[in-house]
């Protein structure tokens, strides 16, 4: 008889390979963040604890998978098939691991093997074959692969005539989008709801184009995903879904995203599981993908949208989403194993074949930091623009949101009890959301807009909805109560109340705030107040296990979340005293990513293999550091003072760090050290005079260290006595409260009260900080550990840009190799004094100004810096590993290498993201405005700043270089350039006056025109007809003229992806490695064969 | 809208209480205590007869989203729903949704509860309550409403569950070219769909019906709740079936029955399967599935007739998940291929059942 399990296939064996190549994703960039580190991480320690010897490229120095001993051999080389050819070359890896960097990765990937190096060198792809990655990325490929299994994707109709488009909408179904074909910037295109309609825009579109677009309309579609994973023996399991809060139309990158999905039902849940599953089984994925779908609100009919035959942003937050942890166990798959082959990593003896049960709700909020760039488009859309995102945890979706939104560390208290926003039309924005989008939609509740209105114009799911109201009624009936409280008398509350609305989420600030305390005293006091109250009435949060069963299992899972829904822990806490809380750094944003999650990452080892309990708190998906295995225990949780207070409370533990996680942590010190917690290391007092303007300049003033003059000033008048004193140009600092403006540097009256304006009014409670702006000086780092006030380890670094550009945008090289040894000497000088003065114990940077020998401090910060992986792996001496120690109180000793010892040079270069950034204007300034960096190493300083610039998307120019050098200065820094480039036969443009500055100095160019002039050739023609291979356009000042000028060639250069290359100094150094050094002498070395 | 809803609690066996809010009828009932790990599908579940006498703890928190379709039978199966009612005696939650949003909902679960005087509890610490079950195994437990007076503790695997849900006569469906005759225990309605879909014809029979003198193609002996001890008089007829050749196929009760019959013991689980991510393979073979599972007890496959052999087997327990007959055209799931609710990968197990009486 036929039966089921009678005739077994025997699988084929599969040889593992013994040495294999993985490609990372270089910079942190918008759409390919910090979840490729976690991503990579995994899959190298899946390949590490198989005995594989592995080798890693990557660029990212501040990663934690470029850390000792996660790879055997660390390339920090830029991921293009040039480099990493030259490593399959030398290194000769017998397989390669594609799916784990990103998009970078994959398309380097699949250019390796379509030139087939891949064959030449005998590299074997483990995974998902090359070719079912090409049928997942080549749009064509894709849906006829889908349409073979009968599977909709969402396809469009080309037409050439008012009757095809008819028929072609009719066979659609309305509604439908037309668009006109190759017409840019969506010229004669909408939406259509009917044939009338339909007449009206098609005739329009057929005036553009003689070929017309036609497509379904899925307009307020739901956009739903899965995660699916698929062993070589056909073995699938969806790992998670996800529902996006906001319908269609918006990247998912963009929405809040919920864990698992809320509004489907389990007839749609399964269909669609099915759907995905018999899609990755067609591709023949083996490892994990994604797969997106645009789901009908109201029937159950769907189309796929996309396949990611990787690891995405989307499956890391599945992985932490579920504990799950998809990355290794795709790098298992990839090796030959089965499903079944593997256990699940949270109970360690259940399989890994199964699909996690959540027993809560998971929401992933995005971060933007769009407020710091000139110009931009602020409307989301189909493209990514957040930088990070958070995720957070309840047992209510109202709890998961109202934590998430506190994550994101935009000032925010939850979805209601915020400083109110001011926006003119509510429904407009409602309509066409922006970065404010939820708080539109609190706004909107709160002004009296219907569930039905507000799903309307936001095609949101009723239920979210439903949900956020909930949240909006309970403040309510906390506002009514206030009115029957005459003071702070917390008597009269009803703890009912307060448990619905800590369930819901709320802080005990929006409690205090919406009870109205803030009317008699601080909000510290009134929150103080509140949480003694609640812990009288034992309203306290609990805490529970993420353990992928929903407590069907024992599990030893350290995974932990508090909730306000719940009556017991999970946990038994002993009360030992073991615990080291390290702070985590939160959502990635402009001036805080990876660097600190490698900071947290190297805190957490050094802890555990002190024979401590190491504890981290983050909430960061896309992070290490909230990895299970980094810690003994990790609460993925808010990093507010409540919360973090709820988690000492538990924990009772020895200490707190706080000098890891960047700024976040930093700022709780003072709060913390109040309430008696034990902040290891440097004390938060110590800290505050840091942190603190005024008594840090004190501080200076009194041992005699020089500083920039600045002054807070809260009137105009003041402001002008100010400027009369020290002179433009001057850098000026808005209060970040009220206007979330960015920090400018003004060089003229007008650009100061243009400035000022834009930046919102001075007042005595927000006053404006305005400093002494020293031009042409070099900005100096010195990163370094004390203990007890005496350094102990160090690294002085230096800026190749002048002070200027904010020292996360800089291009840093380390050692520094264009400072006088008496700079050196002052620097070291005035950093022993500050680390004694201020009594540091653990890590610290101090930033210096040199201007020939005449050093001044700009900043201070007892805390680790953005540099400290850099320099730690340039110098191989691990800097939080010995501030750990140090914070640990045991003994350490100095290191006996030193910068002056090293023979090779690091450089750090920034990624910048203006191409997802539409409309901004990418200058570099004071304020921060890169995504991410590289660091990269070479024998010399030329050497590794090419490599580094390589490795953030530059390219070596072929022929033609458009020059507009700026002010006089600067055109005189770059004159060398421009030689160098000439001689090597270079073809240089340039506009009028760098034109005539060449001109006169013998440099052969061809003079083009702005903008603005008549006449030909038009730089901008020759950037659109792709004529011109990089651009260095340096911005005189803020002129408005200027601005538009520069910013039209800037913005093009950006937008048809030619590089450009605002800063006169770097484009100097740039020009000259590319002109000095050939491409194929670059040295291909490993980190360890840097001695 | 904050509701105001009457107080209620969960008074377990071993003296654990959980204080929540009612959200369904106000009447306080008894049962065995078990738990579901399913993140979708409580219309499914409450409905399903394998569910008779027990109240269902839902380890998901966010419960009542979706609202309630439409109850419409349609050729005697229902629509949307496992049967033709609620099962559980009562549901207990953590968070549950008042309002709810979708296009083929007709009413909140809450109100169906009211409707099918079902007790339903929200408020309370679900996580907490698997953990007592999990760690001191199934118990029997009290849904009390505050305002009534304390009732006793009943426990429904006292009483053969199985003749409470099973028909009381013979229904017949479909038209196709097969005949199955399917012996009913508690039969999940998509059970009678997934075949019906297969070209056959539903001989259903009340679970204690002699069908020898039946004629038919494939003999299927369905789910059901309870202690399977109680169906003796099935396994004799199973017994019967078992001297010919005509395919069998059992799901879940199915599976213990068939297991009976073949010689095999039965045992209580300490806290049964019930979920939607059970993991299972076949033996003999690299093929996993995840299956959608509701059971109590379980087939000891150590105990087996000679003449049979385990099918598949759970991954994260090792308990038995499926029997066959070494040589004859008999087998049996004790997960569910039907779904609903729960993952769709083993459907094709009706393929192979129907293909058999080809």
């Amino acid at each position: 008889m036929l039966l089921l399990n009678d005739s077994p296939v025997p699988a084929a064996a599969t040889k593992m390979p013994e040495k294999v190549l993985l490609l990372g994703s270089g910079a942190l960039k918008i759409g390919e963040a910090g979840e490729f580190d976690y991503s990579g991480s995994q899959a190298l320690k899946a390949l590490k604890e198989e005995g594989i010897f592995t080798i890693l490229i990557n660029p990212n120095i501040a990663t934690v998978q470029t850390s000792e001993g996660v790879a055997d051999k660390i390339y920090f080389l830029p991921v293009t098939p040039f480099f990493v050819e030259k490593v399959i070359r030398k290194e000769r890896p017998d397989a390669i691991l594609l799916a784990f960097g990103g998009q970078t990765a994959l398309n380097c990937g699949v250019a390796l093997y379509q030139s087939g190096v891949l064959e030449k060198y005998n590299v074997r792809v483990l995974g998902t074959p090359v070719q079912a990655i090409i049928d997942t990325e080549d749009r064509e490929l894709f849906v006829r692969k889908l349409d073979e299994i009968q599977v909709k994707t969402i396809k469009s109709q080309a037409v050439e005539t008012m009757e095809d488009a008819r028929r072609a909408a009719a066979g659609l179904g309305y509604p439908v989008i037309i668009r006109a074909a190759y017409a840019l910037g969506g010229l004669g295109s909408g939406f259509c709801d009917n044939e009338q309609e339909l007449d009206a825009l098609a005739e329009k579109a057929f005036a553009f184009s003689p070929q017309v677009l036609i497509e379904k309309s899925l307009k307020g579609w739901k956009e739903i995903e899965y995660e699916v994973v698929r062993d070589r023996f056909d073995n699938c399991i969806t790992v998670c879904n996800m529902e996006n809060f906001d319908p269609l139309g918006i990247h998912t990158g963009e929405s809040i995203v919920v864990a698992p999905s809320q509004t489907l039902t389990n007839n749609e849940y399964h269909k669609l599981r099915e759907l995905a599953i018999r899609i990755v089984r067609h591709i023949g994925i083996v490892g994990e993908c994604n797969v997106q779908y645009a789901f009908d609100p109201d029937s159950e009919d769907y189309r796929v949208i996309e396949v990611n035959a990787r690891l995405s942003r989307s499956s890391a937050l599945a992985s932490k989403a579920t504990g799950y942890p998809l990355a290794f166990v795709a790098a298992k798959l990839g090796l030959g194993y089965g499903l079944f082959d593997l256990k699940n990593s949270v109970t360690k003896v259940t399989s890994a074949f199964f699909e996690p049960a959540l027993d809560y709700v998971v929401c992933k909020i995005p971060r933007w930091d769009l407020g710091k760039f000139r110009g931009v488009d602020r409307e989301l859309g189909s493209s990514m623009k957040s930088v990070g995102e958070v995720m957070a945890i309840g047992r209510t979706f109202e709890e998961a949101l109202q934590k998430g939104i506190r994550m994101i560390e935009q000032g925010m208290h939850g979805f209601v009890g915020n400083r109110e926003l001011e926006i003119p039309d509510i429904d407009k924005a409602l309509r066409e959301p922006t970065d404010k989008r939820i708080f539109v939609i609190s706004k909107a509740m709160r002004a009296g807009y219907s569930l039905d209105q507000i799903h309307d114009l936001t095609k949101i799911d009723r239920w979210f909805l439903q949900r956020l109201m909930h949240i909006v009624h309970t403040m309510q009936a906390l506002e009514q109560q206030a009115a029957g409280t005459p003071d702070m008398d917390a008597a009269g509350i009803d703890p009912e109340l307060i448990r619905t609305a800590k369930r819901q989420g709320f802080s005990d600030f929006q409690i205090a705030r919406a009870l109205g305390f803030e009317r008699f005293t601080t909000p510290e006091e009134a929150t103080r107040i509140i949480r003694q109250w609640r812990k009288e009435h034992g309203i306290t949060p609990v805490v529970k296990q993420i353990d992928t069963l929903a407590a069907e299992y024992p599990a030893q899972t350290n995974y932990l979340y508090l909730t306000y829904s719940g009556s017991a822990d999970d946990v038994h806490y002993t009360g030992d005293r073991k615990s080291i809380i390290v702070l985590g750094s939160g959502a990635y944003r402009i001036g805080s990513s990876v660097e600190f999650d490698w900071c947290g990452v190297q805190a957490l080892s050094t802890i555990r293999r002190e024979g401590y309990r190491s504890v981290m708190i983050n909430y960061n998906p896309e992070t290490v550091s909230t990895d299970y295995d980094m810690c003994d225990r990790l609460y993925f949780e808010e990093l507010t003072f409540e919360r973090v207070m709820d988690i000492i409370e538990l924990e009772n533990p020895h200490g707190v760090i706080v000098s890891t996680g960047g700024q976040i942590p930093n700022n709780l010190a003072l709060r913390m050290a109040g309430c008696h917690v034990n902040i290891l290391g440097t004390s938060a007092a110590s800290i505050d005079n840091a942190e603190d303007r005024d008594k840090f300049s004190a501080m200076l003033d009194r041992i005699g260290v020089d500083q920039p003059e600045w002054s807070a000033l809260t009137n105009m008048d003041d402001v002008n006595a100010f400027i009369r004193k020290v002179g433009f140009p001057v850098l000026v600092r808005p209060s970040y409260v009220l206007s979330g403006a960015a920090m400018n540097v003004c060089s003229n009256q007008e650009e100061l009260e243009r400035f000022l304006q834009l930046a919102a009014n001075v007042s005595k409670k927000h006053p404006v900080v305005i400093s002494q702006f020293i031009e042409n000086a070099k900005e100096v780092e010195m990163d370094a550990v004390a203990q007890h006030g005496e350094i102990i380890a160090y690294a002085i670094s230096e800026h190749i840009e002048y002070a200027g550009v904010h020292s996360g945008d800089a291009t840093i090289q380390f050692p520094p190799q264009k400072l006088y040894v008496e700079t050196v000497r002052r620097i070291k000088r005035i950093s022993r004094q500050i680390a004694r003065e201020l009594d540091i114990s653990g890590p610290f940077n101090i930033q210096y100004l040199a201007r020939e020998n005449d050093i001044k401090v700009i900043e201070c910060n007892l805390r680790a810096s953005r540099s400290f992986p850099f320099v730690s792996k340039v110098l191989k001496i691990n800097l939080i590993d010995l501030a750990t120690k140090v914070m640990l109180g045991l003994p350490v000793e100095k290191p006996h290498k030193s910068l002056f010892d090293l023979d090779y040079v690091g450089v750090k270069a920034s990624q910048f993201s203006f191409n997802r950034l539409q409309k901004a204007d990418p200058v570099l300034g004071v304020d921060m405005a890169s995504t991410g960096e590289v660091g990269c190493i070479g024998d010399d300083s030329a050497a590794a700043i090419l490599t580094a610039m390589l490795s953030v998307g530059h390219r070596i120019p072929k022929r033609n270089i458009l020059l507009s050098t700026g002010a006089a200065k600067h055109k005189a820094d770059m004159l060398g350039a421009a030689r160098l480039l000439a001689r090597k036969g270079y073809k240089l443009f340039a506009t009028g006056g760098t034109s005539r500055f060449l001109t006169d100095n013998g440099v052969e160019n061809t003079l083009v025109y702005w903008p603005n002039e008549s006449g030909q050739p038009q730089a901008l023609d020759m950037l659109h007809r792709k004529e011109i291979d990089m651009v260095v356009n340096i911005p005189k000042d803020l002129t408005s003229g200027e601005l538009s000028n520069g910013y039209k060639i800037r913005r093009a250069a950006i937008d048809l992806n030619i590089p450009l290359i605002t800063n006169a100094r770097l484009a100097s150094a740039f020009i000259n490695a590319f002109c000095t050094i050939d491409m194929e002498q670059i040295a291909i070395k490993s980190w360890d064969e840097y001695k | 809208m904050m509701q105001q809803n009457n107080p209620a609690s969960l008074r377990l066996e071993n003296g654990a209480i959980f204080q929540g809010k009612s959200f369904g009828y106000e009447r306080s009932v008894a049962g065995e205590v078990v738990f579901n790990t399913a993140m979708t599908g409580y219309p499914e579940s409450l409905t399903d007869p394998s569910y008779s006498g027990q109240i269902l703890v839902l380890t998901y928190p966010l419960i009542g989203n979706y609202g309630v379709p439409i109850d419409q039978i349609k050729n005697d199966i229902s629509m949307f729903y496992e049967s033709e009612k609620i099962h559980v005696r009562g549901v207990i939650i953590s968070d549950y949704s008042f309002e709810y949003s979708h296009w083929n909902a007709a009413k909140s679960l809450s109100d169906w509860l009211k409707e099918q005087k079902i007790a339903g509890m929200y408020g309370v610490d679900t996580r907490e309550i698997t953990r007592i079950l999990r760690e001191q195994g199934s118990m029997n437990g009290c849904l009390q409403m505050e305002a009534e007076a304390p009732i006793p503790f009943d426990d429904p695997n006292a009483a053969n569950q199985v003749d409470v849900v099973s028909c009381k006569e013979i229904i017949r469906y479909g038209n196709g070219s097969k005949k199955v005759l399917l012996v009913d225990c508690g039969v999940k309605h998509n059970i009678l769909r997934c075949l019906l879909k297969r070209d056959v014809t539903i001989l259903r029979v009340p679970w204690n019906y002699d069908f020898s003198t039946l004629q038919y193609d494939g003999l299927f002996i369905s789910n059901g709740p309870g202690n399977p001890d109680f169906c003796e008089e099935t396994v004799a007829h199973i017994r019967a079936a078992m001297n010919g050749d005509k395919p069998i196929f059992g799901i879940c009760m199915g599976n213990q029955l068939l297991g009976k019959a073949g010689g095999a013991k039965i045992y209580k689980l300490k806290y049964g399967h019930r979920g939607h991510n059970q993991p299972v393979r076949m033996l003999n073979s690299n093929r996993c599935f995840i299956t959608s599972q509701n059971h109590g007890f379980a087939v000891d496959d150590k105990t087996l007739g000679k003449d049979w052999k385990p099918l598949f087997v759970n991954m994260n327990d090792g308990t038995n998940e499926g029997i066959r007959h070494k040589t004859k055209p008999f087998f049996s799931a004790q997960f569910h291929p039907e779904a609903s609710s729960g993952p769709t990968d083993t459907e094709f197990l009706f393929d192979t059942f129907v293909k058999l009486m080809y």
